[in-house]
């Protein structure tokens, strides 16, 4: 493993205190490092393009913030000390649902599991907001993977975590699930949320976020303002 | 607190899950009353010997059905990786064994009272001695198999070939379960009249203590792996 010289992604030392700090963050798997050395700090309302080719690592740096893989070196502290941990929410590939049940009984569960109160009336306009108006019973093996990605959308709204995590968020979705994933990226932003996007679709996304990192074989490539993420992708894909 | 609200979350929604799968249900009892039938072919029609080891049979048949529910315990977690999604929210894992257990530990218990009236069809036996023993031993037995099978079932759960990996791991394991659900059954079923039935219930409530004491600490390693 080599330990990247780059700086971490928000540097800037006006920033309100940081919900993600990760400090030579690395992850290997058998003798292959996935992720080796990220550093990083985001806060509350700042946003962060994860780039990068496939295999670059970005899924696994994901799958660290969201907590799903322990770190084999580094260490990532989320929250300040002494303040209670903030809420991760996470967008990954796979919908993360349960096939049986429906899109209202997913957001039910989800209420009871965080021991808040479950809204019906809430629960319906969210699901309407998201496009599936009137499919809040159908069992999600019906759904078709745009579906699913929309219930998971409705799930991350409904959780209202403080910090948020998209993997890949625009595949499989319509054009007007596309621009409900931008509205609802730039509503997170707004609320100050602490948010990480990995996408290939990184013309789409440039202008929207704030802050962007790439990564090449697990190790950080480049940082610096996200809009100028699609230039230095270019550049990289020229030089070979 | 978070303890409580977890596993009552992680119960109810395993128990809406199971209530949407209830043809898979009617699928394992219909498994389990086969059993029951085969094994009664394999005897023959030796209606003494039928009825003196209905208990045994009765246990085999449902240990045997118990693996097909206890395999779909942890695939509707792992499918589509709502598992992921419940390590994210940050769901204590002795929370999701215990609401997983318990959901698994009712429906064991339904699929139990709804093959004891098939038994004892098949078999001639009829409850001579207390309904309350045999509840007791139905419900502690299937407590006894929930517990370790929840276990071994996120342990196999991603693993090729798990439905053979489940038994192989889970039936040595549930040995002292069997032997005691067995004869407590047998003497709830025939009576009890040398008072056997109190220390066949403390052995098989030991073991259950033991199992749902230490299996809910060990399923966060198991999933984190």
């Amino acid at each position: 493993m080599t330990a990247t010289a780059l700086a971490s992604p928000e540097v800037v030392q006006t920033a309100p205190a940081p919900l993600i700090v990760a400090d030579g963050l690395s992850r290997r798997f058998g003798d292959r490092w996935a992720v080796a050395g990220v550093n990083l700090r985001l806060s509350a309302g700042r946003s962060l393009l994860l780039a990068g080719h496939n295999g670059a690592g970005k899924s696994t740096l994901l799958h660290l913030l969201a907590g799903l893989l322990r770190p084999t070196a580094g260490t990532l502290t989320l929250g300040a000390p002494g303040r209670p941990r903030p809420s991760v929410g996470l967008i990954g590939h796979r919908g993360g649902h349960w096939q049986d049940l429906g899109a209202l009984e997913h957001l039910r569960i989800d209420a009871k599991i965080l021991g808040r109160r479950f809204d019906p009336g809430a629960a319906a306009r969210l699901l309407a907001r998201v496009g599936l108006d009137g499919r809040g019973r159908e069992p999600v093996r019906q759904f078709s993977a745009g579906m699913s990605k929309r219930l998971s959308l409705a799930r991350l709204l409904h959780q209202d975590p403080d910090i948020v995590l998209l993997d890949e968020p625009y595949g499989k979705l319509d054009h007007d699930g596309t621009k409900l994933m931008d509205a609802v990226v730039e509503e997170l932003i707004a609320r100050k949320k602490a948010l990480v996007m990995a996408t290939h679709l990184v013309n789409h996304v440039a202008h929207r976020l704030q802050l962007g990192l790439v990564l090449d074989g697990g190790q950080m490539s480049w940082v610096g303002p996200a809009a100028d993420v699609p230039a230095v992708l270019a550049r990289e894909e020229e030089t070979g | 607190m978070t303890l409580g609200v977890q596993t009552r979350a992680i119960f109810g929604k395993d128990l809406r899950i199971a209530w949407h799968g209830r043809a898979r249900s009617a699928a394992v009892f219909a498994f389990g009353a086969t059993v029951l039938l085969l094994l009664s072919f394999a005897i023959g029609p030796d209606s003494a010997t039928l009825a003196k080891h209905a208990p045994g049979y009765f246990w085999i048949a449902l240990l045997l059905g118990s693996v097909l529910t206890l395999t779909d315990a942890f695939r509707v977690e792992t499918e589509d990786d709502a598992l992921d999604h419940l390590r994210v929210l940050a769901v204590d894992p002795r929370a999701l064994f215990l609401g997983k257990a318990t959901a698994t530990a009712v429906t064991l218990t339904v699929l139990a009272a709804a093959l004891v009236p098939v038994a004892g069809i098949i078999y001639g036996v009829g409850v001579y001695g207390s309904w309350l023993h045999l509840v007791l031993f139905v419900v502690l037995g299937a407590a006894g198999l929930a517990a370790p099978g929840t276990l071994y079932s996120a342990m196999t759960a991603k693993a090729r070939g798990r439905e053979v990996m489940l038994p192989l791991l889970l039936f040595p394991l549930v040995i002292p379960v069997l032997l005691a659900a067995v004869k407590g059954t047998a003497l709830a079923l025939a009576g009890d009249p040398m008072g056997q039935v109190p220390s066949w219930l403390g052995v098989l409530a030991a073991f259950d203590a033991v199992y749902w004491a230490v299996c809910p600490l060990l399923l966060g390693a198991v999933i984190e792996s």
